[in-house]
């Protein structure tokens, strides 16, 4: 910085240099200090009628000199000797003055003694407009004028850059705060989103951030979010361009969880928390306003859920009887990572009587098996979020993630003759023929078990999905540490 | 900053101004015109499309039959090209 600056300011070659505000009493104090020096040039960082009797007395109320110097104390005082820095001391110790300026008897009246006081270009004040003249350059986007008479939030509603909730102005300053939140450049891209097949930067992803409510720590896992969504696994698109109403979800692992604040206990999956509310809003802010899915356009939900404004947590590893979700698919140990799948609203599964493995996993059976319709097979995906009150059960039974899934698909076989069309006076249903064998509810891999809930309550929720595999979407999971 | 200034935010879109297209004109007869019919592989769109391709046929017009790979996904860029390559009128079928 300083480099770049000292062209832009203009410091003498040779001899001292003094950096002052008139709000600092030791400022003040040495007042007649400086007067007093034969040769001195003097910056004023707020009255530039302060300090009175100097020659050589400069305005630095824009504060340009104090940068380029790199002033954090005043006064300052620093001696230039052919166009260089060959010192520099700060505050009002009267013999260092004497030996610094070469002038004996500087300040005889004066205390021994004075500390100096911040410079004016550490005023938490100045923070914001100083950030922007320091680092705005390394912004990209298109700036946007919102008139002073303008309300700024009923601005940002208009120009349609809202979910239909509040959001944040997006003003440069709150931007570069994000973007500290990632050691990442602004111009790389995160991803093509769609469904208009637009390169993400991220600088972009950090505005949407901002829009959403994040701090600057949640950006990596926003980050990693975007990358998970914009996959062809996944498929971003087709989920939002689909009929159904399900949208992405994203589960995060690992010590960023705790990081950063997320909630994986009581209300886990509802409202109240930062973290995991404003997270998945940002990818879904992404989403409508760097791919340019909106509803009523690409977003062909019929109907839709509330979790479409945002839909994240973490899973409650330290309480769970499994292994984490992401180190089940393929994540080490001890990394943060998250998993985004396409997901409805949770329903509740209720039960509180069953005390062994076999009893609660048929409940859980039931549930998963209503997922996009009692009769239909083969198609959808779903999600489980085990309760801890259930999850103890499997704990206490020995029953890992793996052992769980058998059990389940072992239930999750369906009778053709309970599915087939007009079985039980439904008409829906799978066509009649065929082999009379029990078709499974999911495909492989089709359903993922999580763990998350508060202590008491023995309520896991199904998530129910959206049309599976490779022509549909499939769960993804990445790493959040490339993107701190 | 004074009363008056205008605050400063960042795009948080694409930045693409919507370009401003203007569509074909509506031919006023398929004499001569390769047409093709597109299939988006939703339920029962062939149903639509070789009713479409049997009603053309009576008045003298063949058609070329395309059919994205799954109607989830957009379609390949190859098909695309191959589509206005081959092509002066599509009919795209999204029935269910």
């Amino acid at each position: 910085m300083s480099t770049e600056r000292n062209a832009a300011v203009d410091l003498p070659a040779d001899g001292l240099v003094a950096v002052v505000k008139a709000d600092c009493p030791t400022c003040r104090l040495v007042e007649p200090v400086l007067a007093a020096l034969p040769q001195v040039t003097v910056f004023t960082q707020d009255d530039p009628g302060f300090p009175a009797g100097i020659r050589d007395r400069r305005d630095d109320t824009a504060l340009d000199t104090s940068l380029a110097l790199e002033v954090e104390t005043v006064p300052t005082l620093v001696r230039f000797a052919g166009g260089r820095e060959t010192g520099r001391i700060v505050g009002w110790l009267r013999e260092e003055w004497q030996e610094f300026t070469g002038v004996g008897g500087l300040g005889a009246d004066l205390p021994e003694y004075r500390p100096g006081c911040g410079s004016r270009t550490l005023d938490p004040d100045m923070a914001e407009e100083l950030l922007v003249r320091t680092r705005g350059g390394s912004l990209r986007s298109r700036r946007l004028e919102i008139a002073a008479l303008e309300d700024e939030v009923e601005a940002l509603y208009d120009r349609g850059f809202s979910d239909g909730l509040p959001v944040v102005p997006p003003t440069p300053a709150r931007v570069l705060r994000m973007l500290d939140g990632t050691s990442r450049r602004p111009d790389e891209v995160v991803a093509v989103v769609p469904p208009n097949l637009v390169e993400a930067t991220v600088e972009k992803v950090a505005i949407n951030a901002v829009l959403a409510g994040c701090r600057p720590e949640y950006l990596p896992v926003v980050l990693a979010a975007v990358e998970a969504a914009c996959t062809d696994e996944f498929n971003a698109h087709g989920l939002l361009a689909t009929t159904w109403g399900a949208g992405p979800a994203l589960c995060v692992n690992g010590p960023i969880r705790a990081e950063i604040g997320m909630n994986w206990a009581g209300n886990a999956l509802g409202q109240g928390n930062r973290a995991n509310s404003t997270i998945g809003r940002a990818l879904q802010l992404v989403i409508r306003n760097v791919g340019g899915g909106r509803p009523q356009e690409v977003d062909r939900a019929a109907l839709g859920h509330p979790g479409k404004l945002g839909f994240c947590f973490a899973e409650d590893e330290e309480g769970s009887p499994f292994e984490p979700l992401a180190q089940s698919r393929g994540v080490p140990a001890g990394r943060s990572a998250v998993t985004v799948f396409a997901a409805e609203g949770p329903r509740g599964l209720a039960d509180q009587i069953s005390r062994t493995p076999e009893s609660l996993a048929r409940s859980l059976a039931q549930g998963l098996r209503s997922v996009c319709h009692w009769k239909l097979p083969g198609g959808f995906d779903a999600s489980l979020v085990l309760c801890p009150e259930h999850g103890r059960t499997f704990r206490e039974a020995g029953w890992d993630r793996a052992r769980l899934h058998r059990e389940l698909d072992e239930l999750l076989l369906l009778d053709r003759a309970e599915i087939t069309r007009g079985a039980g006076g439904i008409a829906e249903g799978v066509p009649a023929g065929g082999s009379a064998r029990p078709i499974p509810k999911f495909r492989p891999g089709g359903y993922m078990i999580m763990h998350a809930g508060g202590g008491a309550g023995m309520f896991s929720a199904i998530v129910g999905g959206w049309a599976g595999g490779p022509g549909g979407s499939a769960p993804v999971t990445r790493e959040v540490d490339p993107w701190r | 900053m004074a009363v008056n200034d205008p605050i400063v935010i960042l795009d948080p879109t694409d930045e693409s101004a919507a370009d401003s297209r203007t569509a074909l004109e509506r031919p006023t007869s398929l004499d001569g015109l390769r047409v093709g019919l597109l299939d988006i592989s939703k339920a029962r769109g062939d149903v639509f499309l070789d009713r479409l391709a049997e009603l053309l046929a009576e008045r003298g017009i063949t058609v070329r039959r395309y059919a994205k790979p799954t109607f989830t996904k957009p379609m390949p860029p190859d098909l695309r090209r191959e589509i206005t390559t081959h092509c002066d009128v599509v009919i795209e079928a999204l029935a269910d």
